[in-house]
């Protein structure tokens, strides 16, 4: 389950040691295209959609997908990061969307 | 202290061996994989030694690295008030259906366990609390945490405390002096260079194996990896020791669980945490035909294994019946999957289910080797020392005490921690054989410097092994039932893949180190396979299933099935340690 890369949105994260997605992957799965200079993921079939990456990406590049073999065409889950809380939006197939705040911290 | 940033991809063509980098790294205590025990490892040593130089060698990014990466729900062990460790280890007893467990290993844990727990909730870890302010328990032992931050909590403890986290480094092998263990060598996935930590304790803490079996949705084009575990942890720390000669433990007592079916999601998120029955196609409990043992409380294999019995009793689909939860538990519970397991929301969603309407429905995981979870790992003394001098073992590679899930590996950390500490006391750091070094690095570099033929990739090679063990080790696909012939099939195909290590490839780094993962699941999946051959009785049908001896035997089973390889031949030796039981009671209550 990959993430998907808005071409549009992301940069490559210039003037850091790793773009922040190449950095947060567990598994080593995404890098910078040194041609494009935006990020892909080097093995879809490799992701554990741990979605760390989506978390990450200060600019809201990436999102999870589902396989089309295992899920309809098209729900997104978008994640906003605050401080002590994470924001969720979900949108189903349907259209049908759901917010869910989660509290991630005390301090 | 520093937690040391990764390089960039960067285009890695070396021409000869030479020509690669060796960076020498001196310290008392080396800690391979920071991940949940890792970190506490770390914590825990400064702590009690904080003169003491500590490495981390960390195979992904610390603040999101295995099996914790993508959040986590609950505690699944906290003593509550006016309960003992000893009912803890009587209670994880009975999940074994009876054991054997280490129950001197289970009771030091379960002693540390609370004060490990604490810590995290102190550290910034949201733990869920009634109006009174009391844990919540969501099950007898089994806590809610809004743990979407766990590991990012851990790391940042772990890095304050002063050790040095060596990041994108995929730890090879042990170096070893006279028996002893002298650190480890690692791979460096982005700068392709040549790691040799010298350490005076060595720590493994690189989880447990996942994706040594196929999953059944692995023929999806994008969901190779779309299991429960991290797959990212492939047993490289049993493999290292192993392949030095570190006996392991109880790896027959395979990891499997009931998840939600098409997407391996949690499900006792559900039917613990939510009292959602689990349902077949017919709309009938399928737990109330295990009354005898214990009904919807039975024994976790019992409750891994139902569902697909089920299925193969033609009585499938079967389902988590969600559909009885009231608007406010189910909005609860869809906050714990996004804690935990963020996308299976979205998976929900590509359904387009609601799942008020419509149960969740429920199939079996592919199997793993899980310290944390089962019994299959390091045998480990009370120091959790394993059998190699010097090298401890924390979390899923410490093996023979199941149950530990988060909260016992964060405790183990400790454990190991005061163990390595004490074991430092007094010694230097062990000469290391120039020859070994150079060994090692040319196994490592050997398929990205060898261009003489096509080859393998490792990715193939990875695949062939899932299938081989799903099928003939007891998988998925096979209701996880296997027996004497199969595992022969698995054993003969096994020698054919090691001995093709050779025509391994990599185009660069990454599949380099995805060269050296596939190796390691390779030789852990040979020890398995051996671990269920040894064990000819049925004692957890799913887990551990013989359609060719389908009873339990106490007479001769009674015991633990341990292995060892010669470190010079290869060769494997099964033997048998006998089970003691320390804590008074029937066994298996229920």
């Amino acid at each position: 389950m990959p993430p998907k890369v808005d071409a549009r949105r992301c940069n490559g994260c210039p003037g850091r040691a790793e773009s922040h997605c190449e950095e947060s992957c567990p598994g080593d799965l995404m890098a910078v295209h040194p041609e494009t200079g935006r990020a892909y993921c080097r093995a879809p079939n490799e992701c554990w959609d741990c979605m760390s990456c989506v978390k990450k990406c200060p600019r809201a590049a990436l999102e999870t997908r589902v396989p089309y073999q295992l899920g309809y065409y098209k729900a997104t889950l978008k994640p906003v990061m605050g401080k002590k809380s994470v924001t969720w939006t979900c949108r189903d197939i349907h259209g049908k969307e759901f917010t869910y705040i989660c509290v991630n911290r005390t301090k | 202290m520093a937690n040391i940033p990764a390089a960039r991809m960067r285009n890695f063509k070396p021409e000869r061996l030479e020509d690669i980098a060796t960076r020498i790294v001196e310290c008392d205590l080396l800690i391979v994989g920071g991940g949940n025990a890792g970190c506490f490892v770390a914590v825990e040593a400064a702590k009690i030694a904080p003169a003491l130089k500590v490495v981390i060698m960390e195979k992904a990014e610390i603040m999101r690295s295995g099996a914790c990466s993508a959040g986590m729900d609950a505690i699944n062990t906290y003593i509550p008030e006016g309960k003992t460790p000893e009912d803890l280890v009587r209670w994880s007893r009975a999940q074994v259906g009876g054991g054997p467990l280490r129950e001197d290993l289970a009771l030091s844990n379960a002693a540390e366990l609370n004060d490990a727990v604490n810590d995290l909730e102190r550290w910034g870890l949201p733990i869920l609390r009634d109006g009174q302010g009391a844990v919540r328990y969501r099950g007898e032992w089994d806590i809610s945490i809004h743990g979407e931050q766990l590991k990012p909590i851990m790391a940042e403890k772990a890095i304050e405390s002063g050790a040095d986290v060596y990041n994108r480094i995929a730890g090879t092998a042990l170096l070893m002096h006279e028996g002893r263990c002298a650190g480890a060598t690692g791979l460096g996935v982005r700068d392709g260079e040549f790691y040799v930590f010298r350490a005076k304790a060595t720590v493994v803490s690189t989880g447990g194996a996942g994706t040594l079996y196929k999953s059944y949705t692995a023929d999806s084009t994008d969901s190779g990896a779309q299991i429960w575990m991290c797959p990212y942890c492939v047993g490289s720390g049993y493999a290292m020791g192993f392949r030095q000669g570190g006996e392991l433990t109880s790896l027959e007592q395979r990891w499997v669980a009931t998840r939600t079916k098409d997407f391996c999601g949690p499900v006792d998120t559900i039917s613990v945490g939510y009292r959602a029955p689990i349902v077949n196609a017919k709309g009938e409990r399928v737990m109330s035909r295990y009354e005898h043992l214990g009904g919807e409380a039975a024994p976790r294999f019992i409750r891994a294994n139902a569902p697909m019995e089920e299925w193969l009793a033609g009585r499938g689909p079967c389902y988590c019946d969600t559909t009885k939860m009231t608007p406010e538990a189910i909005a609860a519970m869809m906050r714990d999957y996004l804690n935990e397991r963020p996308s299976f929301v979205l998976f929900l969603a590509s359904r387009g289910q609601d799942v008020a309407k419509e149960p969740v429905e429920i199939y079996g995981s592919d199997p793993y080797i899980l310290g944390g979870h089962t019994g299959g790992g390091y045998w480990v003394d009370m120091q959790r020392m394993t059998t190699i001098s010097g090298l401890f073992a924390a979390g899923e590679t410490a093996g023979g005490n199941p149950n530990k899930f988060v909260g016992g590996c964060c405790a183990e950390g400790k454990l190991a921690a005061r163990g390595a500490v004490d074991y430092i006391k007094g010694r230097r750091l062990l000469p290391v054989n120039p020859d070994d070094v150079k060994r090692e690095k040319k196994r490592v570099y050997a398929p990205l410097l060898t261009r003489n033929d096509e080859g393998i990739r490792p990715v193939e090679m990875k695949e062939r092994l899932q299938r081989l063990m799903d099928e003939y080790a007891g998988g998925v696909s096979q209701f996880y039932r296997t027996n004497e012939e199969l595992l022969d099939y698995a054993l003969l195909h096994i020698t054919m893949l090691q001995s093709q290590f050779i025509h391994l490839r990599a185009q660069d780094t990454h599949e380099l180190m995805q060269a050296m993962e596939t190796m390691d699941r390779v030789d852990v999946a040979e020890a398995v396979v051996r671990h269920l051959k040894a064990r000819r009785e049925t004692r957890w049908a799913g887990w551990q299933t013989r359609t060719d001896y389908p009873e339990k035997n106490d007479r001769d089973f009674n015991c633990f099935i341990e292995s060892r390889r010669d470190p010079a031949r290869g060769k494997i030796d099964v033997f048998t340690r006998p089970y003691r039981q320390i804590v008074p009671d029937d066994r298996r209550p229920g």
